[in-house]
């Protein structure tokens, strides 16, 4: 944060540059604790295959989560409640292109990326055009995407081409390579927002619309812009998702809407927007698979497991919250 | 036209349910009876009741993503405890609305974000509900049942049951002092504040009315259902939110109608049973109600333009 022109728009600025006193460090400091947490039981065998399955998870968790993450950053009422409709979607109608044949891999990752543009373009036609609140537009949106993914494979479960699905079990130095794409992503997306002029733009829409727009910031290229790239970050995690786990399910997004969430806030974006968060995500998609890993290997049950992770949720965010910090 | 902004708003709700319910009476004659009606609005009462819930919530600017588990919840200790060891059982029901409140307090006293809280705390009423019920079992309370299923003269229960929750819920909100304080929190709390009034307890207040709701969401259901599994109303989640804002009702500023929020509860039941007697393939059931949902709001933009130039 010692670039000359945050000051302005971030309110991480009161901070001294001190790496404790930045906001994502907890998630990672909640991930750590997790790992040695599930560690300790097995008296550190599979440590190795633990970090392994840990990258790959958190990189679908991470991918959504980016996307979520421009969204909730535009400010006050804007979520992307599509996202596990059109990751179902994106990766049906991927596969089916597909049809298991090596040589479509392209087209097949062209078709996922075409459906993530039609759906970010669909929702944000509904909040611009018609006025409705992103969340009611993209929850409505959802249903006519999860409508079509189910007319269109009839549960029918297309198995992904051979060598996909090598790359997306595979990995590279022991990193993933899901995670590589993953990492490349938040990069990515870390760059534009701490250095582009893309990223003060929707940092100061997050800040205060109406002032961004007095100053020139081109609103609603920027807000469709960033709804567009939500859906396709959501198309990706949706297409490697369906190639890693052997096709696409029509359930397969549905654990990603709290999940997208809940990663923004523990990894120490505002939820109110106007203040973004790159490295957390990673931290927190760590953390959330971390912490269920943990909680299965003490050998609780579902329903334990579960109250777990909400008290933790609203412990993370009880403790990371600053009193006095607008919503 | 000589109508407040109130009416105005109720308008286009009353509109639509009047629209479906003509598409539907249309498409099946027989559904005009005393047993069509009963049949189309029945599983009704539990949506409104949860409907009313997340309103409570929407009114002081929060949104609530653990309604659909926290109904599921209450659901399972009422097919469990309270038909079990009632006693017991409504002390549960009577310390989840505590916990309700106490969600509301945390929430404002820490300042927090609503919707990341209530994302943390489904998942705890999510775990206890599969704690209570690991398969789907239960059974109603014989009363419940009996009330749920009864046939008063001439009017289907549920609709004498959605015209109470309507009316009782207009009363408190919209007609009381309280109800004016609540809405006032969503309005501007600071002013609330000033003026001497505890907006911790107000938000307490609306969480654990909200609560309340919930519960009685969840009675309904096993009323109706007879028998409960942990995920018996995870899409009340949504369903809430779509029917407070079908309703007329707005996420910020307090500006909610609770007659509004019972119509747009009945307008999404409806919207179902019209589109399968609309033949329609099932593929499409969940679309078509997207697509409605759209509809309507797309409708309300028009009236507000109306409005606006009036």
């Amino acid at each position: 944060m010692s670039d000359p022109t945050t000051p302005v728009l971030t309110r991480q600025t009161r901070n001294p540059v001190s790496l404790f006193k930045k906001p994502w460090i907890w998630a990672y400091v909640a991930a750590g604790a997790a790992f040695l947490g599930t560690m300790a039981i097995s008296g550190g065998q599979g440590a190795g295959s633990l970090f392994y399955t840990a990258m790959t998870f958190a990189s679908f968790a991470a991918i959504v989560g980016v996307g979520q993450m421009l969204v909730i950053t535009l400010g006050p009422g804007n979520v992307d409640l599509s996202i596990p409709s059109s990751m179902t979607l994106a990766a049906t109608l991927a596969l089916k292109v597909m049809n298991s044949e090596p040589g479509m891999v392209l087209i097949g990752l062209a078709t996922a990326l075409l459906v993530g543009l039609g759906c970010g373009i669909f929702n944000f036609s509904l909040i611009i055009l018609l006025r409705i609140p992103p969340i009611i537009a993209t929850l409505s949106s959802s249903f006519i995407f999860q409508s079509l993914a189910i007319w269109s494979n009839r549960g029918l479960r297309i198995k992904p081409p051979e060598s996909m699905s090598q790359f997306v079990t595979g990995g590279v130095l022991g990193i993933p390579n899901v995670a590589l794409v993953g990492i490349a992503i938040a990069m990515a997306a870390w760059v534009a927002l701490e250095r582009g002029i893309a990223g003060r733009w929707i940092l100061a829409i997050g800040q205060n619309m109406r002032a961004a727009s007095f100053s020139g910031v081109p609103v609603n290229t920027v807000r469709f812009a960033v709804y567009v790239s939500c859906a396709v970050l959501a198309s990706i995690a949706g297409f490697l998702l369906a190639n890693f786990s052997g096709g696409a399910a029509l359930n397969m997004g549905a654990e990603y809407m709290l999940m997208s969430i809940a990663v923004v806030v523990i990894g120490g974006s505002s939820i109110g927007g106007g203040n973004s968060n790159v490295p957390g995500i990673w931290g927190a998609s760590l953390f959330m698979f971390l912490v269920v890993s943990m909680l299965n290997s003490y050998g609780l049950g579902a329903g334990v497991r579960l109250i777990m992770t909400g008290i933790i949720i609203v412990a993370v965010v009880s403790l990371a919250s600053k009193p006095g910090e607008l919503r | 036209m000589n109508m407040s902004r109130d009416h105005f708003r109720i308008l286009l709700p009353v509109l639509s349910l009047v629209v479906l319910l003509a598409g539907v009476f249309y498409l099946q004659p027989r559904a005009m009876s005393y047993f069509g009606l009963n049949l189309l609005f029945n599983l009704a009462v539990p949506v409104a009741l949860a409907t009313i819930a997340q309103m409570m919530i929407i009114m002081v600017n929060d949104i609530d993503l653990s309604i659909g588990t926290f109904v599921s919840f209450c659901a399972c200790v009422t097919a469990t405890f309270v038909q079990e060891t009632p006693l017991l059982g409504y002390l549960i029901l009577l310390m989840s609305i505590g916990a309700y409140a106490g969600i509301g307090a945390l929430i404002h006293y820490r300042n927090l974000p609503a919707i990341v809280v209530t994302l943390g705390t489904s998942f705890v009423w999510g775990g206890l509900a599969i704690l209570i019920l690991p398969s789907p079992g239960g059974s109603s309370p014989e009363w419940l049942h009996a009330i749920m299923k009864s046939k008063p003269p001439l009017v289907p229960m549920a609709i004498i049951a959605s015209v109470i929750i309507g009316v009782l819920t207009h009363l408190l909100i919209k007609r009381s002092s309280f109800g004016v304080l609540l809405r006032g929190v969503g309005g501007n709390d600071r002013t609330l504040s000033r003026a001497g009034w505890s907006v911790l307890k107000l938000k307490a207040s609306a969480y654990g009315l909200a609560g309340l709701f919930g519960v009685l969401s969840g009675m309904a259901l096993i009323g109706l259902t007879t028998s409960a599994d942990a995920n018996i109303a995870l899409r009340y989640t949504l369903l809430s939110i779509a029917g407070v804002i079908l309703g007329g009702g707005e996420f910020t500023g307090g500006r909610v109608s609770p007659i509004g929020a019972v119509i747009g509860a009945l307008t999404l039941t409806l919207a179902a049973s019209f589109l399968s007697f609309l033949k329609l393939s099932p593929d499409w059931q969940i679309g078509s109600q997207g697509a409605i949902l759209i509809l309507v709001l797309a409708a309300r933009l028009a009236f507000a333009k109306r409005e606006a130039q009036q």
